[in-house]
């Protein structure tokens, strides 16, 4: 791909000009990210508890005490739960939005910002609300059974093996506007004559976005799959204000579990151990992803 | 790169501009996380007080999850070598800051030049103090073995104010009867703990600190550990369907509302009570929980002080100090938190009911050695532990242990694999 | 560019259109659902909130609430309401999000039109960076700022939030760029154009909608940041350490009409910018461009 053998300085210059560009920001993700990656590695064999502690070598003793704890079994579990559900279902929800909102439709304007507001508001005090009109006592449960509907039962977030969905229906609420953005945005790059062109040979409505549109959106389904899975490994603050972990342990997530045990419960060194698992489990799953997606087009 | 170094540059210059301007006196930063309503404002006469002395309050309030979030933050600033003057801290977390080399200032001058040592509870030194030095100045006590009874509801249950377990139960069987929810509770760890600490030190003041205090496996895996754990399984078929989650505030509001008979909190519940314009004595009743008589468990909220360099700063923060343990500040702080003073010589005039009680309590249990941490509230055991007894407290409250034994075994197990 | 229309040239039946009509509107009242409850109860005394129906419409209307948020409630010991604290969030959002959008753009341009040998590679790493727990970030990054001599400072948080926010836009702006056709930069190659100038004059015009993203994305994540907020703000807090140093009260009274009142202020600015931005949610640009 690179241009042929540069024939003067300037053009020297044009090939080595993005390079350069782009080194700050290689050097400071190398730094910021992969250093900070290494060292949670070494903290992982150390006895650190409030502060790190590298005089401290204790080898696999936080791994062997994380796989104890049914905690981190139960999160492991949750997020599996969680992560699959919900980036399933805000892929689904945000492309049909935005393919709907794609037909010419009046009030456009309008109903973008209310699709997008959720991602708006902070967590800590809508948590509240959603706690409210999920709580069978006072909320959507108690409002039906005073307009007559007496059968009614919503009690999901009072369950322990429903709480997870509920989580899952408050993330899928606060994001999927966003996606919808997202494939909007992906949506209005795609050139229309590429849709005249088949138009003209005939295709429907149907075929025309399942067998060119959708194809085209390939990069965008990488964007969403990528946020959406960054934005479930990190969902704290929804857990927190929605269940706090709760009914019981029910609700834990990795999130949770590497806060509280590297910030709360002063177990620094199982908290970075569990990082440490969380980012070979991701890597894991996004590397072959990534290899395929990014390999193809070369 | 250079708008970046631009934003800097005047970044600095308003930061110049604004220490310059209340450059009077060396100042205060201190890291506490009583950012909202009456606390907050109750903490502003300290600074007010330190204003008419010349000393700047450099504000840092970091709310949320009782502490933790102002932890965290706190961790941040010393690592990045940028220590507050005065941080405000629970229990343990103290001591695992004076654990750490140089970290902490020392207060023996005011401690000693002031008699602090007469006046502060023992139970409530063990936290102030490390190595025999004075590293922190406690601000309240706050216990948490309380009941909170709507007054109408117990009287219709034509019995009195329960003093043992059984009449409790009986009482609770009334209520039930009457058609409310006997308890108002909110299934939060730290809240299922608060009820479950109160069951551990009706069993007796010395195997609540056998068991709490001194992690002594015997008696955490014990008979009447098993016991406790039975009558929680008990109360909690006193709770509603609705329970888990329940922000405590809420479950005092049923109370309030007389939708549930009583509550297991502690004192900062009165605050709600009186914010709802109700009478302790005539609208509800503030008892000690059942069995706990004359046995206090407390957390108490102290400010830490951090090394800071230079002597004007030294100097600031000794001031500091002095003015949290002056009873003037100790009876109007405490007054606004619904909590008792730390030091036990302050007059009782300007507190209500409750507080008197609280007070005269405090006292009492201090002087038989009746006054423990409580371990709900990180003043048992390091946070470790305490995390660890929720993890079991929580799965009883949740149905997933069907009798005592088990969940005191597992109460052993947990507390022995987080030391 | 007279050509560009705002409109896909797919069309629709009537019948095909009620139900897409119908079901954009039922998604806008599943989403508005919960700002009906905080905006309900947000205008309640507080009373009415704690022992009545938390779903029902005020008996007693009041705008107390939200004057207490805006300029009285307690934050910390001063009370100032979350006013002065917006000041504080925009000195560290405008520059975070300006300087990680651009990045983000050259970013994007370079590693999709001026490909090399590793290119993959790098956008992998830059890629994957999106994943690393901000948890286990806190404490390094307090060692590197405090280093810097940036800790408590707003300089320091836009250097934190440029850092982790580079990874997405750079996803962002590559995606969007690898659909554009590489032989017009070619083309312009040929022409002569240097690699700035191929960027402002070919690919930056058409980039509205990707931008618009990056920004939304941008800022409603540095608005709402916490974590790194509280840690490395110092005195400069931001308006989200302040919204939940009003709402998280420990043993305190809970005033649920100011703290929702006090979260819709607090999105407001992030709200602004949905609004402002989505205009340029157009379509065409791109393919004006590409006819020339």
């Amino acid at each position: 791909m690179a241009a042929p053998a540069p024939a003067d300085f300037r053009t020297r210059l044009q090939d080595w000009l993005p390079k350069l560009v782009l080194a700050p920001s290689f050097a400071v993700t190398i730094l910021f990210v992969y250093g900070f990656i290494i060292f949670t590695i070494f903290l992982s064999f150390t006895g650190s508890k409030m502060l790190p502690k590298f005089d401290t070598w204790v080898g696999w003793a936080n791994y062997h005490r994380l796989f104890s704890l049914p905690e981190w079994n139960i999160a492991l579990k949750n997020i599996a739960i969680f992560a699959s559900l919900y980036i399933i279902i805000c892929t689904a929800i945000g492309l049909m939005l935005a393919i709907f909102l794609d037909q010419k439709i009046r009030g456009e304007g309008g109903l973008r910002p209310i699709y997008l507001y959720p991602m708006a508001l902070s967590f800590i005090v809508t948590g509240t609300a959603w706690k409210w009109f999920l709580d069978p006592g006072i909320g959507l449960e108690n409002v039906m059974h005073q307009w007559g509907w007496e059968s009614f039962s919503f009690n999901w977030i009072k369950s322990n093996t429903m709480a997870i969905y509920t989580i899952v229906i408050a993330a899928v609420w606060q994001t999927s506007g966003f996606v919808m953005a997202m494939f909007l945005a992906g949506l209005r790059g795609i050139d229309n004559e590429i849709l005249k062109a088949a138009q003209i040979d005939g295709a429907s409505n149907w075929q025309l976005y399942r067998r060119i549109v959708i194809p085209l959106l390939r990069p965008a389904f990488l964007s969403a799959f990528v946020i959406l899975s960054h934005l479930a490994i990190k969902s704290y603050d929804l857990v927190i204000a929605l269940t706090n972990g709760g009914p019981g342990r029910a609700t834990a997530m990795p999130a949770t579990f590497m806060y509280s045990y590297t910030f709360t419960r002063n177990e620094m060194g199982v908290g970075a151990a569990s990082a440490v698992i969380m980012l070979m489990t991701i890597a894991a799953i996004m590397v072959p992803y990534l290899y395929a997606e990014l390999k193809e087009k070369k | 790169m250079r708008g970046f170094k631009g934003l800097k540059m005047t970044m600095a210059a308003a930061l110049l501009a604004s220490t310059a301007s209340m450059a009077v006196a060396e100042d205060v930063e201190v890291l506490h996380w009583w950012t909202a309503g009456g606390e907050a404002a109750a903490l502003n006469v300290l600074k007010e007080d330190l204003a008419s002395k010349g000393i700047g309050w450099v504000d840092m309030p970091v709310a949320g999850g009782g502490g933790e979030a102002a932890m965290t933050a706190l961790r941040a600033r010393v690592t990045a070598g940028d220590a507050p003057t005065a941080v405000q801290m629970l229990g343990f977390d103290i001591l695992d800051w004076a654990k750490e080399d140089g970290v902490l200032g020392n207060l023996d001058e005011v401690a000693a030049a002031e008699g602090w040592d007469a006046v502060i509870p023992a139970a409530l030194q063990a936290f102030s103090k490390y190595d025999g030095h004075w590293i922190a100045a406690p601000v309240n006590v706050h216990s948490t073995n309380w009941v909170w009874i709507n007054k109408a509801a117990l009287d219709a249950t034509g019995l009195g104010e329960p003093t043992n377990f059984d009449e409790l139960v009986a009482v609770l069987d009334k209520m039930k009867e009457a058609g409310i929810t006997p308890i108002a509770h909110g299934g939060q760890a730290w809240q299922d703990g608060t009820v479950f600490d109160a069951l551990v030190l009706a069993q007796g003041s010395d195997f609540y600190k056998a068991a709490f205090v001194d992690l002594d496996p015997a008696a955490l895996g014990g008979a009447q550990m098993a016991t406790a754990f039975d009558q929680l399984l008990k109360l909690r078929t006193y709770f509603d369907d609705n329970f888990s989650g329940r922000d405590w505030n809420l479950a005092s509001s049923m109370v309030i509302n007389g939708e549930a008979g009583m509550q297991f909190m502690g004192d900062w519940a009165k605050g709600e009570f009186l914010k709802a314009g109700k009478v302790p004595g005539t609208d509800f009743v503030c008892i000690r929980f059942p069995g706990t008589q004359g046995s206090v468990t407390f957390n108490s909220d102290q400010f830490v002080m951090f090394n800071v360099q230079g002597e004007g700063k030294k100097a600031a923060q000794a001031a500091m100090a002095s003015a949290i343990e002056s009873p003037t500040f100790q009876a109007a702080f405490n007054v606004v938190k619904g909590s008792v003073p730390a030091r036990t010589d302050v007059p009782d005039t300007d507190f209500d009911d409750c507080g008197k009680k609280g007070m005269k309590d405090l006292a009492e249990a201090s002087a038989n050695g009746a006054l423990h941490g409580s371990m709900a509230h990180g003043h048992g055991a390091p946070a470790a532990v305490k995390n660890a007894t929720y993890d079991v407290i929580t799965a009883v409250v949740n149905g997933e242990y069907s009798d005592g034994a088990s969940a005191a075994t597992a109460l052993a197990d947990a507390v022995a694999a987080a030391q | 560019m007279s050509a560009v229309t705002q409109d896909t040239s797919v069309s629709t039946g009537r019948v095909t259109r009620a139900f897409i009509y119908l079901v954009l509107i039922l998604f806008a009242l599943f989403y508005l659902l919960p700002l009906y409850v905080m905006v309900v109860n947000s205008l309640k005394p507080l009373p009415e909130i704690t022992g009545g129906n938390m779903m029902a419409l005020p008996r007693e209307w009041t705008l107390e609430a939200w004057g207490s948020a805006w300029s009285t409630a307690q934050i910390g010991v001063s009370p100032t309401g979350l006013k002065p604290y917006f000041l504080n969030s925009i000195m560290m959002v405008v520059p975070a999000v300006a300087l990680s959008t651009m990045i983000g753009a050259m970013n994007g341009y370079i590693l999709t039109k001026w490909r090399f040998r590793g290119d993959v590679w790098v956008f992998g790493l830059m890629l994957f960076s999106c994943f690393i727990p901000f948890q286990i970030v806190l404490i390094p990054m307090a060692r590197v700022l405090g280093m810097l001599g940036l800790a408590g400072s707003v300089p320091g948080l836009i250097l934190v939030h440029l850092v982790y926010g580079i990874g997405f836009s750079t996803l962002y702006f590559r995606n969007y760029y690898a659909a554009f056709p590489t032989e017009l930069v070619r083309a312009a190659q040929i022409d002569g154009a240097g690699f700035f100038r191929i960027f402002w004059r070919i690919l930056l015009p058409v980039s509205g909608p990707i931008a618009v993203v990056t920004i939304i994305w941008q800022f409603t994540n540095i608005w709402n940041d916490f974590l790194f907020g509280a840690s490395f703000g110092g005195v400069n807090q931001p308006m989200t350490v302040a919204l939940n140093n009003l709402v998280q009260s420990s043993t305190g009274v809970k005033e649920y009409n100011v703290h929702f009142a006090g979260a819709i202020l607090a999105a407001l600015p992030t709200l602004f910018v949905y609004i402002v931005a989505g205009r340029y949610f157009v379509r065409g640009l791109m393919a004006g461009s590409v006819k020339g």
